[in-house]
């Protein structure tokens, strides 16, 4: 299998990546590079395997843990919003997306 | 024992933790000392953060805790964190223009596990690019005292790269900058580096240290753990590091704090080690192969035999890692939006405009080629073949680790197939890169706890470490087999020259 610049330019912009053409050229040659590594993987029988998420699932069940639904953080809006780019009267701001 | 600073830099870390424990030397007085010590080897470009003020009160803080009898295990004990756990007092950046000058308004949950038995900061420490490499070539900040950003060297050849990517938690270890230091484990990201610089680290199970405030890679893998000089250091520091994390991390295991340190003293009479085939094939260099046999003859010796057995899937463990972590990852990363923290681009027409200029700008090649196969694996019509795919091949991986375990307590072999290689060398291939965590991959995939342990040099006075696996929640048997090694071997003392 082998990717062209048309699937880099589709992915990029799935991964919201803008890419130089120069970029999107070596891009792709990396990336098919690392998909020939992957063609083994493809091969193997994986009938009737469930998938793995959790490693622990290996050996028993493992429910995903759910915290209470209550409030447990108090409001530390100022404290979050010291490292963002652009705040105004507590609000982020980003442009517009509403005409 | 009789101390002066100038040799607190050589005690091991219990050591240390003891002389500050019985007021030999003041928590401050150590502090100054590691911290003259970082700026006398800034030249490495290990820190990519450090404030002498901070590090100071933190340890006046030690200083009155140990005066009044009530200091924690590790009161006083200075350490270094890798930059990808967030910090409320030191800028965390992951080695990422992306997070350049960030700071974090709370501590990661390892960070205020170790604070809360007394270890006082000493700064933060470089890493590849959000966690990303093999090499710690990639980091997109330039460190302390330096004007752009470099490779770290490896202290025992600086030509060659300190492994990666906690390359320099592993670097402040084998220099004697730090009694240790916290790293991060995602396909081998601790113990690899140990191997590279000749120092011991351990990996946990998975979900045994919290995540929360870990900056995110690959969440089904990511693994905090110690590196320090001995498996008896990590053992202490790995019982403040690991415990339950409920409300702020959904995987964390619901079992109480351990003390890994119970089991050191066991002798290894009996004890069955396993030796997978596929860690011994054709790619393992002359040197490296030669190292670990000698330290499987010295386990014999200590009373241990050797069970042969088979991991088949060894080599498929690389393209299901690399299609799982990606994947991971760009769902992880996505968060960096130029909006809530971070990176912003300057220029830009709207908002897709922005997001994409944002990240553009703000993620190294490494982490863009990552977020590319990411998006690809979980993209409509290629999430079955891949992404899937991989996650069935990964239930196989744990599937013959649990196989393998039934005949032995123990897994033993290389960490990695070479010595560490030079800077540069593999810098342009990450393909190339891929194929040498071959031997880290299964354990990470399948969530098992592994360590590295030094046990010997290759070429070019290179270290080279043995790899340990356990079964899961064996963590203190490990560190026992380790110990046991290390009271029988000296390379985990040895000093590389200029330090």
């Amino acid at each position: 299998m082998s990717l062209t610049l048309s699937d880099i330019s589709r992915i990029a912009n799935l991964a919201r990546l803008e890419l130089a053409p120069a970029e999107s050229v070596r891009m792709l040659a990396k990336l098919n590079g690392f998909f020939d590594i992957v063609e083994k993987m493809r091969a193997v029988d994986t009938e009737g395997v469930e998938p793995l998420a959790h490693p622990f699932e290996t050996i028993g069940d493992l429910p995903l843990r759910l915290r209470a639904d209550l409030v447990s953080e108090p409001d530390n809006r100022m404290a979050n919003q010291r490292s963002a780019p652009a705040v105004e009267s507590g609000l982020f701001l980003v442009p517009k997306v509403i005409e | 024992m009789t101390l002066s600073t100038l040799e607190l830099h050589d005690l091991s870390l219990v050591d240390l933790a003891s002389a500050l424990r019985q007021r030999k030397v003041s928590a401050i007085e150590t502090a100054q000392h590691f911290l003259e010590r970082a700026k006398t080897h800034d030249g490495l470009g290990v820190y990519l953060a450090r404030d002498e003020v901070v590090t100071l009160n933190q340890a006046r803080t030690a200083d009155q805790r140990l005066a009044a009898g009530n200091g924690g295990q590790l009161e006083g004990v200075p350490l270094a964190h890798k930059d990808i756990f967030v910090t409320k007092d030191f800028v965390t950046t992951a080695g990422s223009r992306m997070l350049r000058d960030y700071r974090s308004p709370f501590d990661a949950t390892v960070v205020a596990n170790l604070a809360r038995e007394g270890a006082v900061t000493l700064g933060k420490l470089s890493c590849d690019e959000f966690a990303m490499g093999s090499a710690n070539e990639s980091a997109a900040i330039a460190a302390v005292g330096h004007a752009q950003p470099a490779a770290v060297p490896n202290p025992w050849n600086a030509a060659h790269i300190p492994g990666g990517s906690s390359g320099a938690s592993a670097v402040v270890v084998a220099a004697r900058l730090a009694p240790a230091a916290t790293g991060t484990d995602t396909g081998g990201s601790i113990r690899q580096p140990a191997s590279f610089c000749g120092i011991t680290g351990i990996k946990p199970s998975y979900g045994r240290a919290s995540r929360y405030g870990m900056v995110a890679f690959a969440s089904s893998l990511d693994q905090a753990g110690p590196m320090a000089r001995s498996a008896q250091d990590c053992a202490l520091l790995l019982s403040s590091i690991c415990g339950p994390d409920l409300d702020r991390d959904s995987t964390s295991l619901d079992l109480p704090p351990e003390d890994f340190s119970r089991l050191l003293g066991d002798s290894l009479q009996g004890l069955r080690i396993g030796v997978p085939q596929e860690f011994f094939g054709d790619g393992v260099a002359a040197d490296v192969r030669a190292a670990v046999e000698a330290a499987l003859v010295q386990f014999e010796k200590l009373g241990a035999r050797r069970v042969p057995i088979s991991l088949p899937r060894t080599e498929l463990s690389i393209p299901v890692y690399y299609i799982i972590a990606p994947a991971e990852a760009s769902s992880n990363l996505s968060r960096f939006d130029g909006v809530k923290f971070g990176h912003r681009a300057h220029e830009y027409k709207d908002l897709q405009d922005m997001y994409s200029k944002t990240r553009a700008e703000g993620f190294g090649d490494e982490v863009k080629r990552r977020i590319m196969i990411g998006a690809y694996v979980l993209s409509h019509g290629y999430y079955d073949a891949y992404y899937l795919q991989a996650q069935k091949i990964r239930r196989m991986l744990a599937d013959d680790f649990q196989e393998a375990f039934k005949k032995c307590d123990v897994i033993a072999g290389p960490v990695a197939p070479t010595v560490a290689w030079k800077i540069g060398e593999k810098s342009d291939d990450p393909v190339a890169n891929y194929l040498a965590d071959i031997f880290t991959l299964p354990a990470s995939l399948a969530g098992l706890p592994g360590m590295s342990v030094p046990a010997g040099f290759g070429a070019h006075g290179l270290p080279v470490g043995l790899q340990l696996i356990g079964n899961y929640l064996q963590e203190a048997r490990l560190l026992n087999v380790a110990h046991q090694f290390q009271l029988a071997t000296d390379f985990h003392t040895r000093k590389p020259e200029g330090f």
